[in-house]
């Protein structure tokens, strides 16, 4: 069937099988391969996009389901020589060693930020109208949807804390 | 997976009346559709109904349309304010990515299930009824000390539906021809019994177009939630309170727990012993003892029963000291 998505700004035509998930229409299909597959079941966070600017598994979504919204991949957040200030915080801190989580990393980071922006609470926020304040605590339950299996959580939650800090 | 038809759908009866499988966030259906545990010939996807919004009703409460993400309901701030035990199970649930995407009907009708539901190797009453229940001599760590059957003790995981539950929710069904019924969040998943394949008392067909919420309670409201993890990961024990306390005495008390049966448990007569009671540890023990007479261990998961003795004992030790300063 025929989808039409909108990534990074660029307009695609998809003719695929209804069955194809979101991740494999972008890594299969379209050659975005920065988006990663770990579980494949939502566990992980590897695959993690943004759809209208929330961050989602596309990894559990249907390409088809998503006809006309703009999806935002790694690739579309910055390039080599113009990063986003999150992926040259990853750099500067070391958020990673093998780099496979990191994609969905970034692209989880970056939608969080937006959610505490707009003042979203979450389960470790003592006040549920406060404007939460990110501390490292904040900052892990937020991500806890990104897994890590080369454990570099603290250089990632350094890594956020610099842009949180940035933003402030 | 195997192969489907996708057809989206513009009204409510075009979900109702395809004779089709309705999914939303997709986030559970897709799940077990690659493992082809569920196997639908045709999906209708929903996502298009104008079911968006969070309206206040005449009587004061909140109507949640069954397609408001889960991050949209924990983020509202009528929910934040009047509804805090509500927010809170949500936020305690999945993660953010997950969120996003859960709605408010598909997270109710998530699978009751457990690990050897998702082993197809396996036998499984619910996903094969009449081939057995794995469970029952496996590994049942994380399975039902209350309300199980021989056919099946898995547990209800969800934690939204355990929030709702407690806040006597009602939810809104429309059914093919147009006819539209009311169901409580109580009543609304079932037992095991000799029909561990269903879930809830959903008919094929069925829509659920919302949740509504009574007026707010007010009062102290908590959810604890303990787990294996600090964080994404299933519910052990929860449980969802909210209490009123005047005068020094329990003046309203409503208990949900999750982690425990195929469904929300609720238990009135653990309500009834409270209300009107002084707090103090010789209530709340026996609150709990009343709440777990007939509980019983299936070896692994043998621990859940004092876990929840004392993750009860928590919640009403802390009701106790917020609700003496609110
Ligand atoms: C890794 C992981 C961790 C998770 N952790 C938690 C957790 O800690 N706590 C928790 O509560 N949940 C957890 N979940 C479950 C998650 O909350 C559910 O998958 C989600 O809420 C389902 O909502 P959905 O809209 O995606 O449903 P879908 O997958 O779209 O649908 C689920 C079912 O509901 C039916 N359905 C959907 N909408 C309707 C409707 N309006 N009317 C009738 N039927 C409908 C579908 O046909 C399907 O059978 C987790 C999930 C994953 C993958
Ligand atoms: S507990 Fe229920 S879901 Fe798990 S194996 Fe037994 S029948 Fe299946
Ligand atoms: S690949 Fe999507 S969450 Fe792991
Ligand atoms: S850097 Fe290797 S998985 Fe995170």
């Amino acid at each position: 069937m025929e989808t039409r998505l909108s990534i990074n700004g660029d307009t695609h035509m998809l003719d695929a099988d209804p069955r194809t998930t979101l991740l494999d229409a972008l890594r299969n299909h379209l050659g975005l391969t920065g988006s990663k597959k770990g579980c494949d079941h939502g566990q992980c966070g590897a695959c993690t996009v943004l759809i209208d600017g929330r961050r989602i598994n596309s990894c559990l979504t249907l390409a088809c389901m998503h006809d006309g919204q703009e999806i935002t991949t790694i690739e579309g957040l910055g390039e080599p020589g113009n990063l986003s200030p999150l992926q040259a915080a990853f750099v500067r801190h070391d958020g990673y060693q093998c780099g496979y989580c990191t994609p969905g990393q970034i692209c989880s980071a970056t939608a969080m930020l937006k959610e505490a922006e707009q003042g979203w609470p979450s389960y470790v926020s003592d006040d549920l109208d406060g404007a939460p304040a990110l501390d490292g605590e904040e900052i892990s339950e937020r991500m806890s949807g990104n897994l890590c299996r080369c454990g570099a959580y603290s250089n990632i939650v350094d890594a956020i804390t610099q842009v949180v800090g940035e933003r402030a | 997976m195997k192969p489907f038809d996708y057809r989206r759908a513009e009204s409510p009866s075009d979900a109702t009346d395809a004779g089709a499988r309705i999914i939303a966030g997709g986030t559970n259906l897709l799940d077990l559709m690659k493992l082809e545990i569920e196997r639908p010939d045709t999906l209708i996807d929903i996502n298009r109904l104008d079911l968006k919004a969070i309206e206040e009703t005449e009587e004061g409460g909140l109507r949640i349309g069954a397609l408001v993400t889960n991050s949209d309901c924990a983020a509202d701030p009528r929910i934040r304010r009047d509804y805090g035990v509500l927010a809170r199970a949500i936020l305690a649930g999945a993660s953010g990515q997950l969120r996003n995407k859960a709605t408010t009907g598909g997270n109710l009708c998530q699978r009751t299930r457990c690990g050897y539901f998702y082993d197809t190797a396996m036998p499984c009453n619910k996903r094969d009824p009449g081939s057995g229940c794995q469970a029952k001599d496996g590994f049942n760590r994380i399975h039902a000390v209350l309300g199980a059957s021989e056919a099946c003790i898995a547990t209800y995981p969800g934690d939204m539906a355990v929030a709702m539950t407690a806040l006597d929710a009602t939810v809104e069904i429309e059914s093919k021809g147009g006819e539209t019924r009311i169901v409580p969040v109580a009543d609304f998943h079932r037992l095991p019994g000799d029909t561990p394949e269903r879930d809830n008392v959903l008919d094929p067909g069925d829509l659920i177009t919302a949740v509504t919420l009574p007026p707010p309670p007010g009062g102290v409201h908590l959810y604890r939630k303990v787990r294996d993890r600090a964080s994404y990961a299933f519910a052990l024990v929860s449980v969802a309170a909210v209490v009123t306390i005047a005068d020094g005495r329990f003046e309203r008390v409503a208990l949900a727990f999750g982690g425990l049966a195929h469904k929300p448990w609720r238990d009135p007569r653990v309500e009834e012993l409270l209300t009107g009671e002084e707090p103090g540890p010789a209530l709340f023990d026996e609150a709990a003892e009343m709440l777990l007479a007939d509980a019983e261990g299936h070896g692994h998961n043998d621990f859940k029963i004092p876990l929840a003795w004392r993750t009860l004992r928590a919640v009403l030790t802390e009701a106790s000291e917020r609700g003496d300063t609110a």
